[in-house]
């Protein structure tokens, strides 16, 4: 009787290891763990914001973002006045056009700068969650078949991005910028790259821009799927998948692939400011988005060569720059520390 | 080790030989050329542009033409009109018994499409002492903040100097130079008053840009000062040193930092990389007479000798700065041995 009893409550003590247990699988761990922490919490909490404002841009804008009114050119309300003491108002000596209706003021041919930091988010966002998956897509093909052929093809492969690695990317991303946008534009109509090119445009010249970071900074990814893969493919059960006559296919996207997916998520997550800061230089420079569709590089840009005079251009695209970066950094910090928790600090 | 040099440089040779193909094809297929304006030239006017510049021959011959032009010395005599197609970096005058003012004559980089006077050499001349001590600045500023900022961070772990450090570096990675530049600007410059706005030529110009170019580096140097610090203090040798009886300046200073610098070292090379990409948009906010600028207005005006040479150049710092890495790796631990 007794025997029976400590057997049934060993029976539930079991049962209820085994219920605690199933819950605990790599992902809902790391959601606990980046739950706990607060600042890449925030981080989240910004870019979803970020999101809410790219989707409903067209709503939440005051103007449009194309409207200029050329009398009320580097207009700006009262408050910004107060703000930058050195933009002194007309009215008291100086030579600020005072105008309410422009909430952070207005630029240089009289467009709302809200509303273009609103509809630039739209950019920065789509660079950040479009651009890793050019790179996505070449990086992880490229490592995983490296990976997991070994010897000749590894060394040869690993080679050619030794030998990639050596370019300097931004100017490689410069000329291959220059060269689709005139290339594409030039192409017949009909034509394939003609096809491309009218995408692109319609995308508002998004598209290049995708590919151009895409094509140059697959290479950390590559070697980061590559020594992934080396460790995992000699691990037991890919041999058991092997041994049981599993396709090679299936092998590496069922069994490799799903088990390297948290150093790849880290590492894109971390790069994604680079995107960013890529795309925002990229407009900086004039080989960014097609105008007048806005992004905060190409603001801060245009702003910069009046930042003595009207401060506002410059510094408040900079700001919405900021945040955003600022954001993704946190959350990939806390996601590394969320997804590998033996990255985190050296313990 | 000096087998190791070897064959690095080797390698660099053959991936600046690489990328001299890869970046020569790509620019002649872009369409357009550099005597493509707005306003069309004369048929007759261009074609005479084509002409001089040997853009009307085969590009294959024109690569050859313009490699052998850089790697080839050769020997000219008489007099040398002045003329921005035959510029050499290098020139030996030999004894009169080679000839009527024989002279060696290597390294050029051809003319410069968008000036009749300037060679590509005379732009190197001018503008890139002006960027390398914007670089040098940038460096120094980077190592002065983030060095230290890791040293104190891994020193007080989990402590309130700890979580300042890190929130700084995580703070310099979110402001690249494109946002740091106009903030400096405003701050400093036109509220502050303290630093002169745009310019280049005193020490006072130097700081601003400097600082901004450097200040998201010094946050990387920071973040893995404190990483690598912080594991080789659990190492055994630092107990060793503690068991000695060392105060904790010496096992800090003189048996950790150095063993720590290694993973800082490998970064320096992609580092310096980033301050050169930097630079572009710092001397246009700045307003300074740098390279950067030809690094975008020679691709889009297509001017071919410019874009081949700062490529080239850039690669060649680039790989030029790793093996230096490499070998300053090996000095740093003895335990590093190459071949």
């Amino acid at each position: 009787m007794a025997v029976a009893e400590s057997n049934q409550t060993l029976g539930t003590g079991v049962a209820s290891l085994q219920k605690k247990a199933q819950g605990q699988s790599l992902w809902l761990d790391a959601w606990k763990r980046l739950r706990r922490n607060k600042l890449a919490l925030i981080g989240a909490i910004i870019i979803l914001l970020n999101i809410f404002v790219a989707i409903f841009a067209a709503q939440l804008a005051p103007k449009p973002y194309d409207l200029q009114v050329l009398t009320d050119n580097n207009s700006a309300p009262a408050w910004v006045t107060k703000l930058f003491p050195n933009m002194v108002p007309k009215s008291e000596g100086g030579y600020v056009n005072i105008n309410n209706s422009y909430i952070l003021g207005a630029d240089n041919v009289g467009r709302d700068l809200l509303s273009r930091i609103i509809y630039g988010s739209r950019v920065s966002l789509a660079v950040a969650f479009v651009g890793p998956f050019f790179s996505l897509l070449i990086g992880i093909t490229f490592g995983l078949i490296s990976g997991y052929a070994g010897g000749k093809v590894d060394n040869f492969m690993m080679r050619f991005v030794d030998i990639v690695y050596a370019f300097p990317t931004l100017l490689l991303v410069i000329l291959m910028m220059a060269f689709f946008r005139s290339g594409f534009a030039a192409a017949t109509p009909g034509t394939f790259a003609y096809a491309v090119g009218q995408l692109d445009s319609s995308m508002g010249g998004m598209l290049f821009i995708f590919i151009g970071i895409g094509i140059t900074s697959w290479m950390n990814l590559a070697r980061l799927v590559r020594g992934q893969v080396l460790s995992v493919r000699e691990k037991e059960y890919i041999e058991a998948a092997r041994s049981l006559g599993v396709s090679t296919r299936e092998i590496m996207f069922r069994h490799v692939l799903p088990n390297i997916l948290g150093p790849v998520i880290v590492s894109e997550t971390l790069t994604i400011p680079t995107y960013i800061s890529y795309e925002a230089f990229l407009s900086f420079i004039g080989l960014g988005v097609n105008p007048p569709l806005p992004s905060w590089g190409q603001m801060i840009s245009d702003g910069s060569r009046a930042i003595s005079s009207y401060p506002n251009q410059a510094i408040f695209p900079a700001f919405a720059l900021f945040l955003v970066m600022f954001a993704f950094n946190f959350l990939g910090d806390g996601l590394r520390d969320a997804l590998d928790p033996r990255m985190r600090g050296v313990d | 080790m000096a087998a190791f040099v070897v064959r690095r440089f080797l390698w660099m040779f053959l991936i600046l030989f690489v990328l001299s193909i890869i970046v020569f094809a790509l620019m002649h297929a872009v369409p357009g050329g550099p005597f493509d304006q707005e306003k069309p030239l004369p048929p007759a006017t261009k074609a005479i542009m084509m002409e001089k510049y040997h853009l009307n021959e085969p590009v294959v011959n024109q690569y050859f033409d313009y490699i052998g032009d850089i790697l080839l010395p050769r020997v000219t005599y008489g007099r040398v009109v002045p003329d921005s197609a035959f510029d050499y970096l290098i020139n030996i005058p030999l004894p009169a018994a080679f000839g009527d003012q024989a002279t060696i004559r290597w390294v050029n980089f051809g003319p410069t499409y968008k000036s009749r006077s300037l060679s590509v050499n005379d732009i190197f001349r001018q503008n890139l002492p002006v960027s390398f001590q914007l670089g040098v600045a940038a460096l120094a500023v980077a190592l002065a903040i983030g060095l230290p900022l890791g040293i104190i961070a891994a020193l007080h772990r989990n402590t309130i100097y700890d979580y300042t450090g890190m929130g700084v570096a995580i703070f310099g990675v979110s402001v690249p130079v494109i946002i740091l530049g106009p903030v400096l600007q405003y701050l400093v410059g036109v509220q502050w008053k303290l630093l002169p706005v745009t310019g280049w030529g005193d020490f006072e110009d130097m700081i601003l840009p400097a600082f901004a170019l450097g200040f998201a580096q010094s946050a990387l140097i920071a973040r893995l000062t404190r990483a690598s610090l912080l594991q080789v203090m659990n190492e055994d040798f630092i107990r060793t040193a503690r068991a000695k009886g060392l105060s904790e300046r010496v096992v800090v200073l003189g048996h950790a930092l150095k063993n720590s610098l290694i993973p800082v070292v490998t970064v320096l090379g992609p580092l310096f990389a980033a301050l050169v990409t930097g630079t572009f948009v710092v001397e246009v906010i700045f307003g300074i007479p740098g390279m950067g600028r030809y690094f975008v207005t020679s691709v889009t005006g297509r001017d071919y000798p410019m874009i081949m040479a700062t490529i080239l150049l850039f690669a060649a710092f680039l790989v030029f700065m790793n093996i230096v890495v490499d070998i300053v790796y090996a000095w740093l631990d003895p335990r590093i041995r190459y071949d």
